[in-house]
């Protein structure tokens, strides 16, 4: 017999270890490329234009840039649309067998794998509509991979305000428009922003749809239109690691791969910043 | 087999008492006026009916209150006069209620336009996340009232009609969610008042109250039924008793008595009031 307290024990310890294996591993991960990835970074490697033949005189600054062109896009793309359609499941449809049908396959489509919409957006974007490879097919493609998330996220942010606030609004002779603009949307803003954020920092961490849309390795210049082909970092950092043949590629990764992590940690700060402010008025 | 022979008992009670629906309303009754009047109201969720025949007369400037055990139908009758019931899919009525000469379930009905004349307080306290000052402004900004100053008087007439004015006026711009569950209670009550009903429904409005909180909202609804309709769902007896001018009880969907509420408290016509008042019902 096991009494409740070593029980309780045991599980607390079970969930400490756990807790910090998780937080450890991940830890571990970033101090490694940060220790690897530090040495080649300098201003030149940060906004040099890239030099195919000998790495070490040029930079990643059009990688940089596609790849926040490619954030840029993808946002525009994806927020208002997955936004609205949360908005819509989740206030305006009736609640049936085809909204019940429609919202699990969105769920679904959440999970289908990266490198099927690059192929969709290929045969779709690319060939079909003429886009060619392009920032504009990219940012496309990967909207339609970060809609799903957004709209799950947003769909769960407008069901957490609570119903009686709804309901106090209609009592009051709101319209479904009135309340939501003036209700539902306003409390459910930061859940909202958190989803659709983390949707587009994974989107544009994505590496082998880009490959198929328009992510060129060597570029020699900035893309000056959404009909030109883009660098990535992904990309570029998958390519120095697999397929370069300079000495210094591995290094030249590493250093890429720091550059990501910080590019994205800066965005999800600016948004977790924007939150708390947020958060700070509002009270229930 | 008891159950059921209970309830056939029942309905024919029932149907004795719709037949003498006018016989019993006392002669008080008849010389009202009437603000509302359900004809007939039959109401379902899914398959399961709530009321059932239901025929009521609310009086103008009267405070009716509408009690009977949990699941009676009392609320599901108190939203059907906003029709806040509408926004439940599942649900289907039938029958006419009659407000202003007109039938409310008319499809051309301006449902807004009911909910602005009707207004309506909820069991538990739901201020807005917003703070004192928008609550109650909430419902002249959804009205398209544009005018500030119009806004701050009316806002401040309404705060002081629900007896809140002296306890926040010094703090409107705080969150709402600070406020006691009484004085939440009461910024609902003003909120309501703001857009000036003709009818103010509340919905066992001190349930969630300790009784020196019930006592205000008391005071407050007695001296507000001067210039409006009031209906109440109570679970209280003694509240409907205090505060009430007619008192209407339900069970499973049907009206077993209404009438004068003293009378109905001191000197009730039938059994099964008698029962539930003197609480031996169950």
């Amino acid at each position: 017999m096991v009494n409740e307290l070593s029980k309780q024990n045991i599980y607390f310890i079970f969930f400490r270890t756990a807790a910090f294996l998780s937080v450890g591993v991940l830890l571990f991960i970033l101090l490694y490329v940060f220790k690897e990835g530090v040495g080649v970074i300098n201003l030149k490697f940060l906004v040099g234009m890239w030099s195919q033949g000998d790495i070490t005189r040029g930079g990643i600054f059009p990688a940089i840039i596609g790849t926040i062109f490619l954030a840029i896009g993808v946002s525009v793309i994806s927020i208002p649309l997955g936004v609205s359609t949360a908005v819509y499941l989740s206030e305006y449809a009736k609640e049936n067998l085809f909204t019940r049908t429609i919202k699990l396959a969105i769920r679904n489509l959440a999970g289908v794998p990266s490198i099927v919409y690059g192929i969709f957006g290929l045969a779709f974007f690319v060939l079909l509509l003429n886009l060619g490879g392009s920032l504009i097919a990219a940012s496309l493609t990967l909207g339609c991979m970060t809609l799903p998330w957004i709209i799950t996220a947003s769909e769960e942010a407008l069901k957490s305000v609570p119903y009686s606030f709804r309901e106090g609004s209609y009592a009051l002779g709101a319209t479904k428009w009135q309340t939501v603009k003036r209700n539902v949307l306003p409390n459910s803003f930061s859940g909202i922003l958190t989803g659709s954020i983390l949707g587009i920092s994974r989107a544009v961490g994505e590496t082998s749809p880009i490959i198929l849309v328009g992510a060129t390795f060597f570029m020699g210049y900035l893309p000056s239109s959404p009909f030109d082909k883009f660098m990535a970092l992904p990309y570029h950092l998958f390519i120095l690691a697999t397929q370069h043949s300079s000495p210094y590629a591995r290094e030249y990764a590493l250093g890429t791969a720091l550059v990501l992590i910080v590019l994205v940690f800066i965005f999800n700060s600016g948004v977790f910043v924007l939150r708390y402010k947020l958060r700070k008025k509002k009270e229930w | 087999m008891n159950e059921k022979m209970n309830e056939k008992m029942n309905e024919k009670m029932n149907e004795k008492m719709n037949e003498k629906m006018n016989e019993k309303m006392n002669e008080k009754m008849n010389e009202e006026d009437i603000k509302i009047e359900f004809k007939c109201i039959n109401f379902w969720y899914n398959s399961k009916q709530i009321l059932a025949d239901v025929n009521l007369k609310i009086f103008s400037n009267k405070i009716t209150a509408l009690i009977g055990p949990s699941g009676c139908g009392k609320s599901t009758l108190l939203r059907c006069i906003n029709r806040m019931n509408d926004l439940i899919s599942i649900s289907k009525i039938r029958g006419k209620i009659v407000y202003n000469q007109k039938n409310i379930y008319e499809e051309d009905t301006d449902v807004i336009g009911l909910r602005k004349k009707i207004g309506m307080v909820f069991q538990k306290p739901n201020p807005f996340p917003m703070s004192i000052f928008e609550n109650v402004a909430y419902g002249l900004r959804i009205h398209n009232i544009k005018d500030e100053n119009k806004i701050k008087q009316i806002v401040k007439e309404s705060l002081e009609k629900a007896d809140l004015w002296e306890e926040v006026k010094d703090r409107l711009n705080v969150s709402a969610f600070r406020l006691s569950g009484g004085q939440q209670q009461r910024l609902c009550i003003a909120r309501a008042l703001a857009v000036n009903p003709d009818v103010l429904l509340l919905d066992e409005p001190c349930s969630a109250l300790d009784p020196l909180a019930t006592t205000k909202i008391e005071c407050l609804l007695k001296r507000l039924k001067d210039e409006r309709t009031i209906v109440i769902v109570t679970h209280n007896m003694h509240q409907a008793r205090r505060i009430s001018d007619y008192t209407c009880y339900l069970l499973n969907g049907r009206i077993i008595e209404y009438s004068d509420t003293a009378e109905m408290f001191d000197n009730p016509k039938n059994k099964l009031t008698k029962d539930y008042i003197n609480g031996e019902f169950g």
